[in-house]
């Protein structure tokens, strides 16, 4: 039911982007349907989630930040790295493989982390800090549905950054994942992509302006990059730098990713462990935002 | 915008929309009932840490009427409307917003409530259509977009990007987002702070057709101006009390009726030189200038220049007024910050 609202929501939103066109001719039928049938809310608590959807998902890709950060910049990294290293081995979980067997999981990681965590903590930063957040909750739509609203719109922006890295993969390296594990590694980026918008939600809560949101994204991703086996499989740091990756989700999430690169099964693809790891930061990010989440302006509640 | 169009829009409007020719009506009906309130505060308290914002204040809104909060910056103006509206807990006292504690109040309850925020932003990447056509998803019987885009006069903007709009349609758009549910009651919060004159007027005019709607408004300003121009009845704030409340034709009635002498103290003077009956009554301008309320006014100046003419004194800028609304808001804030 997940994949129904998600491509439903794609589906409405593949409409109005092609704006400047649509602008021209159709002011007579947008009214129409404006004025058509009961409002969203009035049609269920489903229907009002969708409507939610499919606003966010608007929002999110008309803005060239994100845009960039969650469509372009996965692409550009993939293509660097196999370029470079691509015909270099490393070992993962015991098996030697090719570095670009490598990288596609661990770009992936990166673009779940940049989707989920980097583009929350910076929207719902500048949302609360320029009045949206406000306003929404003086509206009768559940404070839950905005939430969830968001998050099942990075769902959604995941699983289209997900086939394009797998496609891209397959087709321009060769990487080719098993359909079993195929279905190991769509679980795992479902945890991976819920747990860091907790994080994101946590960490957005303690971030006082929007100018500061960015800073403080690149600066807890970017040293994790090099730790969690994104950019330099972990086989090749120290023990002591590998512990320390081991400390923070990415890792976590990298790992089990790369094992589904690897594996022809469903149960060797899959590691509870660190779905485990991942559901804990989850929870635990889930429970301080719970707390320290604010609709209003930080400058109002001092 | 011109008459002939407002009036074909609010026509369309009360045709459309069989909510607000129900309010009208009731609105039309002469404000007799005392107990059709629908905000009702009694003793609200509000306390941050150590510092008492809100202190003690009692206020009654009526249906259908446009009512104005008035105070300087600081005052508690924000923090009383963010505890009417739902958003902060009151530390004290009981606040009851369309019959119902805002703090506790349900989805239901804010179908029937319209915001316009002092400061917010439109919902970024959307065009202006988009947003209202989002937030009339939020409710279960929502205006119809065209129109109300229509009745803020941003038809022609529609499908222009929000952020795009400058500062006065944003205004616009802000209202029309508090519109789009078609509520029963709207807070607008100095909804016309940093517009220029002419922006304000169109203002007025858009919130005036509020009331033709049958909405009540509750209106927060620090221009005496706007609260004379556009309320029913105003009540003044300062440093968290009311000082004034009452209707623009009653408000600082005592101020009003009196007279103000004003005149500069010659130099090397104090006030307290000044003959006891007159001194009781003075107070400072600042500047070394002396305002005193006189309702005798020919008895005073007589007294004032015999006085001066006695010391050998000037009285530079000697001025005699009635004072304005403004004058007696200035007088009430400021009085109470000293």
């Amino acid at each position: 039911m997940l994949i129904k609202l998600i491509t439903r929501a794609w589906q409405r939103k593949s409409g109005p982007s092609t704006k400047s066109s649509a602008a021209a001719q159709s002011p007579a039928a947008t009214q129409s349907s404006g004025a058509a049938g009961p409002s969203a809310a009035a049609r269920g608590l489903l229907a009002l989630l969708a409507h939610e959807v499919s606003y966010d998902i608007r929002a999110s890709v008309r803005n060239p930040r994100a845009r960039f950060f969650t469509f372009i910049f996965p692409v550009v990294l993939l293509v660097i790295f196999t370029g470079v290293f691509g015909h270099g081995t490393t070992i993962i979980d015991g098996q030697r493989v090719q570095l670009s067997r490598f990288y596609v999981p661990g770009i992936l990681t990166l673009s779940i982390v940049v989707a989920a965590y980097s583009n929350l903590v910076v929207s719902i930063t500048t949302l609360r800090e320029t009045g949206v957040l406000k306003r929404r909750r003086a509206t009768p739509a559940p404070p839950a549905l905005l939430i969830a609203g968001q998050a099942i719109a990075t769902l959604a922006t995941v699983t289209v950054m997900g086939v394009i890295l797998l496609v891209l993969g397959k087709v321009a390296y060769g990487v080719g994942i098993a359909p079993a594990a195929l279905a190991a590694l769509a679980c795992t980026a479902a945890v991976g992509t819920l747990a860091f918008a907790c994080v994101g939600y946590a960490v957005s809560g303690v971030i006082g302006s929007p100018e500061s949101a960015q800073p403080v994204v690149q600066a807890t991703t970017l040293p994790l990059w090099f730790l969690s086996g994104v950019f330099i499989p972990t086989h090749n740091l120290s023990g002591a730098l590998h512990t320390i990756g081991t400390l923070f989700p990415v890792e976590h999430l990298a790992a089990s990713l790369q094992l589904a690169a690897i594996h022809g099964s469903f149960a060797s693809a899959i590691s509870p462990t660190d779905l485990l790891v991942l559901a804990a930061w989850g929870v635990a990010a889930l429970a301080f935002a719970t707390w320290r989440f604010s609709w209003l302006p930080s400058a109002a509640t001092a | 915008m011109t008459a002939k169009t407002s009036a074909r829009s609010v026509a369309s409007m009360l045709t459309n929309s069989l909510d607000a020719a129900v309010a009208q009506c009731v609105a039309a009906s002469p404000p007799q009932d005392q107990h059709d309130l629908v905000i009702a505060v009694h003793g609200l308290r509000k306390r941050y840490g150590g510092h008492e914002a809100v202190r003690g204040i009692d206020l009654e809104v009526r249906r259908g009427e446009i009512f104005a909060f008035l105070g300087p910056n600081g005052a508690g103006k924000t923090t009383t409307v963010e505890i009417l509206q739902g958003f902060r807990r009151a530390s004290a006292g009981t606040v009851e917003v369309l019959g119902a504690d805002p703090w506790h109040a349900s989805s239901a309850w804010r179908e029937r409530i319209g915001t316009v925020l002092q400061e917010s932003e439109p919902e970024p990447g959307l065009s202006v259509r988009e947003c209202l056509q989002l937030y009339a998803g939020y409710y279960h019987a929502p205006r119809q977009v065209q129109e109300t885009l229509a009745l803020v006069e941003l038809a022609e903007q529609a499908d222009e990007r929000a952020s795009a709009l400058s500062g006065g349609q944003r205004r616009r758009l802000d209202l029309a987002l508090a519109l789009i549910g078609d509520p029963e009651l709207i807070f607008l919060d100095e909804p016309t702070t940093g517009f220029d004159p002419s922006a304000r007027r169109a203002a007025w005019g858009l919130i005036a057709e509020l009331r033709a709607l049958g909405k009540t408004v509750f209106l927060t300003t620090h221009y005496m101006e706007e609260a004379e121009r556009l309320a029913d009845r105003i009540a003044i704030i300062a440093a968290g009390e009311i000082v004034a409340q009452g209707t623009p034709q009653t408000l600082g009635d005592r101020q009003l009726s009196s007279t103000q002498i004003a005149f500069a103290l010659p130099r090397g003077t104090e006030l307290a030189q000044l003959p006891a009956a007159l001194a009781e009554r003075a107070s400072t301008l600042g500047e070394g200038r002396v305002a005193l309320a006189s309702t005798r006014v020919a008895a005073d100046l007589h007294v004032l220049s015999g006085w001066a003419l006695q010391h050998d004194a000037e009285l530079h800028a000697l001025e005699v007024r009635r004072p304005t609304l403004e004058d007696v808001y200035l007088q009430l804030t400021d009085n109470d910050r000293s």
